[in-house]
């Protein structure tokens, strides 16, 4: 990005930044705010454990305790994990299939900035009269006797940035059936963008249950409706319910991604193609399935009964089985291959370990008997982060490492990339290993101290002191990432040599229009049985021809503005502020305005010009 | 890599240490099971580690085969595989038996804990306690016998004892570690579940288990603990007939707690009540039994059981368990005045 603001100066990039529909620049917009947001938590993360660091603590108060849990696992699940892994579908699904965007590009951009609006509505909270505090489940009976705003910015954001999401879901799965280049059939597709269509659907039907929830809230908090009010006829087991229809799914819409990264990561650096690829293929599928059967182990102790808890014990014992394959399968590609260790690698390496520590948890938290005890504990605190910062985590930071060639042009310095690895990895290990047993000794989760003389002393300390080893990777990280971007050392198309796909037959960074001509896609690792060919690049698809490309808009940033301002007004409404209703006015009339003005306006894009394409042969990559 | 094996091999002795160090306080800890419950949950836990450990094994050994013996030597280009149909076979097929392994024990171990049949039969003699849990305290009514008391369960042992668990206001979660657990007290509805408590264990334990609210409740919720006291069926007919005598509020022996009891009457008793026969409704109990305060093994569920401590509780509530809904509910009271009361409440006592 540095490059853009040399030649262009600020204003000019950020007006570029603001209005662009390319995927690539929506993919950057989305690591920046993924990333910032994920410090944001990091840094919530760091005060919960200098607040547990010692018993009877201090730091922060109670009440203040349990806003920083509540946002930092919104934060990291809704505001980090999600859009850092919308950056890499947005930046590298399109490339791996062969086509020149997604389906519909002004509505991605419209994805993004509502998710963007909607994660800063929710940190606003802490400006206001305090941030949610009822947990990121925000369980109906106390997020109902919630006071001040906190849950309403949750309610309000998150409906917000749970539109973005849906249709960047939807966008997602309409670009992957409708776009795939010539000769890139289903079974030809690369596993991430397997990953990415899975996900998509998971996308498609989890953030519904999740936005009826949530309105039903709006609901009783804003105009005294009763749908979880128990003493009127309410209830508040429907709210669970509801949540864990999306919450259980949501896990997978944030690891099904990360195994689509590490497929790519494994099979690249162990220079053999993925083994069992249709297994593999069939195992994602039938992971997104089962992920909608087996929400209530989330409730094995609200009091469904044994019949339900027994049901949805042995459907999520069943989960492992199709996991089982994808580990055996990863480890498969490695067996007999030539495995180079560069950064990407070490963490695809470091997550099997981590992952199957985080699976075999699981496993053992769905025998439902047993979860009575482990339940809501530090077992399941420390079996949560296996899983999330093992998988997904992991996958972030390697594909942040392995993409960002492809997506700014130059490579993250590999020694400093694995001192991050390291330092992450071991206070990763150091931080949530000890909490299993923590949670077994009988220590609750969620609790903003705990009394001396109960055995939690030492290992809390431990626990602790391991997150100051991940905060230090995260500062390497982003130093590496600032020298990284100073130096802006250009690399070629294949930058780890290795590449197998087709986003690295291409330019780094790729032009904006991705191919000149459509690629013709032979097989599995299409951009790899070229080079075993001796080829340079891919064989055209099509002869050179003007390729259509869409308008700059800035209408998506105002679309989603409109609905910002709009949820102020709708929060304030509460306390019955004369200008509350204006301002929810304004804002709808901002947003609708905006849609309407879409709508009647006639905009047919652009062409570039064959012969413009020819001339870019000579300087390619660097004018983008 | 050998630096990751190095490390590796230290996380394993770090990871026998820690085992070794022990598993935890006898009167907390789920590993210390002491009660039927808490058995078949701590063996349901054994067998799914110990496949779980068969599982893990198997991948590490592949895994330390791999990175030892597939590095990158050389810029040969190794033989593409697509896959094998024998290996898919194999660890798809497995896996299920495994997992069954461990689903029929879950399965029939899931109806155990669920049976509490006994307690709707009718002249069934099984003893049934009635818990409402509230910000942050606990109550707990045995209607069998008509007495109520809070923050202090007290059952007898080797017999089972039958719940009956709801919540005033939140929901938050009923949790004894060592016990067994845990079943969340809803706001709409009543959940049951049944515990027993084994002597042998209760009183490696000092016969007072810990309690705990494990649903997230408020800002208190980490101070929402209960206890425990154990104690064999004759001890406990005696405590009930103890507490069943007490018709009304005794009578304060002293002249300073005589002097505590009419700042009590004026102040506290609108929400307190001092007899365990309390004919109030539950919805309507609005704070604490403290019948037999004076025998309690905390104050306010957290303190140390002293008057030093019931003082600065009384002083500053908000300060020991902030949200709490005590604070700002009676007059501030003067040096003199809190020492009458501390010496009225510590001689509420229904046994000798």
């Amino acid at each position: 990005m540095s490059t853009y603001a040399q030649k262009k100066g600020f204003g000019a990039t950020l007006w570029d930044y603001l209005t662009t529909v390319d995927h690539k620049k929506i993919a950057i917009l989305y690591l920046i705010a993924g990333g910032f947001f994920f410090v944001v938590g990091g840094l919530e993360a760091v005060f919960i454990r200098i607040q547990l660091a010692v018993p009877n603590n201090d730091f922060v108060s109670a009440g203040l305790f349990n806003e920083i849990i509540t946002m930092h696992g919104t934060t990291m699940i809704f505001l980090a994990a999600m859009p850092l892994v919308f950056a890499f579908m947005n930046a590298v699904m399109p490339l791996q299939i062969g086509a020149r965007d997604v389906a519909f590009p002004f509505v991605n951009a419209l994805g993004f900035w509502l998710f963007f609006f909607g994660g800063v509505f929710l940190n606003l909270s802490w400006f206001f009269d305090g941030a949610p505090d009822a947990g990121w489940t925000s369980y109906a009976s106390l997020a109902m006797a919630s006071k001040g705003h906190g849950v309403d910015f949750y309610v309000l954001g998150l409906q917000i940035s749970g539109i973005g999401t849906l249709i960047g879901g939807i966008n997602f799965l309409v670009t992957i059936i409708n776009m795939r280049a010539p000769g890139m059939t289903y079974m030809r597709m690369p596993l991430f963008t397997w990953s990415t269509f899975v996900t998509s659907a998971l996308i498609l039907f989890a953030f519904p249950p999740l936005t009826v929830g949530l309105v039903l809230m709006m609901f009783d908090r804003m105009f005294g409706s009763n749908f979880f009010e128990a003493s009127m006829g309410g209830n508040t087991v429907i709210w669970e319910h509801l949540f864990w229809i999306f919450g259980h799914p949501e896990v997978y819409i944030l690891v099904l991604p990360a195994f689509g990264i590490f497929s790519e990561i494994f099979a690249m650096f162990s220079r053999k193609r993925l083994f069992g690829y249709s297994s593999m293929v069939f195992a994602t599928v039938l992971i997104g399935f089962l992920g909608f059967m087996v929400w209530a182990h989330h409730m094995f102790t609200t009091g469904l009964g044994p019949v339900a808890n027994a049901i949805f014990a042995v459907a999520t014992m069943a989960i492992g089985v199709p996991t089982g394959i994808k580990i055996f399968n990863w480890l498969l590609t490695m067996w007999g291959g030539s495995v180079k260790f560069t950064t990407p690698m070490h963490y695809a390496v470091a997550f099997i370990p981590s992952f199957v520590a985080g699976g075999v948890t699981g496993v053992m938290l769905a025998a439902a008997a047993a979860d009575y005890q482990y339940h809501d504990t530090y077992f399941v605190v420390a079996h949560f982060h296996y899983v999330i910062v093992g998988g997904v985590v992991f996958a972030i930071l390697a594909g942040t490492h392995l993409y960002w060639p492809k997506m700014f042009g130059t490579m993250l310095n590999e020694t400093l990339g694995k001192i991050t690895f390291w330092l992450f990895f071991i206070g990763f290990h150091m931080t949530f290993f000890i909490q299993h047993f923590l949670g077994l000794w009988g220590m609750p989760r969620r609790v903003f101290t705990y009394l001396p003389g109960q055995g939690f002393e030492t290992s809390n300390l431990i626990s602790s002191l391991g997150a100051v080893f991940m905060s230090l990777g995260v500062i390497v990280l982003l130093y590496n990432v600032i020298m990284t971007s100073v130096k802006n050392e250009r690399v070629g198309n294949d930058p780890w040599g290795d590449g197998r796909t087709l986003e690295w037959s291409l330019p780094s960074p790729p032009p904006f229009y991705n191919f000149k001509q459509l690629p013709l896609v032979r097989g599995l690792d299409a951009y790899w049985l070229e080079k075993m060919e001796g080829k340079k690049g891919m064989t055209p698809a099509e002869p050179l021809g003007d390729i259509h490309m869409p308008n700059a808009s800035f209408l998506p940033f105002v679309i989603a503005f409109g609905l910002f301002v709009a949820a102020f007004g709708a929060l304030f409404n509460m306390d019955d502020k004369a200008w509350s209703v204006p301002v929810i006015i304004i804002g709808l009339l901002i947003t609708f305005g905006a849609m309407f003005l879409r709508s009647v306006k006639d905009d047919h894009g652009f062409h570039i010009h064959k012969e413009e394409l020819m001339e870019d042969d000579n300087d390619k990559g660097v004018k983008a | 890599m050998k630096r990751l094996a190095k490390w590796r091999l230290i996380s394993v002795f770090a990871i026998l240490s820690l085992i070794l160090s022990g598993c935890g306080e006898p009167f907390l800890s789920t590993l210390r099971p002491a009660g039927e419950v808490a058995d078949i949950q701590y063996d349901l836990m054994k067998l799914s580690t110990l496949i779980m450990v068969g599982v893990i094994l198997v991948v590490m050994v592949i895994f330390f085969i791999v990175l030892i013996k597939f590095r990158r030597k050389d810029e040969k280009i190794p033989k593409q595989v697509e896959g094998s149909h024998k290996l898919e076979i194999i660890w798809t097929t497995i896996p299920i038996l495994l997992l069954l392994l461990l689903a029929v024990p879950t399965v029939s171990a899931t109806f155990k804990l669920a049976d509490v049949s006994p307690m709707d039969k009718k002249d069934s003699d099984a003893l049934v306690i009635n818990v409402r849990s509230n910000l942050y305290w606990w109550e707990f009514e045995y209607p069998g016998q008509k007495i109520v008391t809070s923050q202090d369960l007290v059952v007898p042992t080797d017999e089972k004892v039958y719940f009956n668990l709801i919540s005033s206001d939140v929901k938050h979660s009923f949790w004894i570690p060592a016990v067994g657990g845990k079943l969340d007290t809803n706001t709409e509805n009543v959940n049951k579940f049944w515990l027993e408590f084994d002597s042998a264990k209760a009183e490696e334990a000092g016969d007072l288990f810990y309690g705990k609210c494990a649903e997230l409740c408020g800002p208190s919720h980490a101070l929402m603990d209960f206890k425990v006291k154990t104690m064999d069926r004759d001890d406990f007919d005696n405590w009930v007939a103890n507490m069943k005598d007490v018709k009304e509020p005794a009578k304060a022996d002293t002249a300073l707690a005589q002097e505590g009891q009419e700042i009590f009457n004026k102040s506290c008793i609108s929400c307190h009540a001092v007899t365990p026969t309390n004919a109030t409704p539950p919805e309507a109990r609005l704070a604490p039994n403290l019948s037999n305060f004076g025998e309690r093994s905390r104050i306010a569920g957290v303190l140390d059981h002293n008057e030093e401590e019931l003082k600065n509780w009384i002083r500053t509530p908000e300060k020991y368990k902030p949200g709490n809904l005590m604070t700002g509910k009676y007059p501030e009271l003067s040096e003199d005045q809190l020492d009458a009361l501390t010496e009225y409440l510590m001689g509420l006592k229904v046994q000798e």
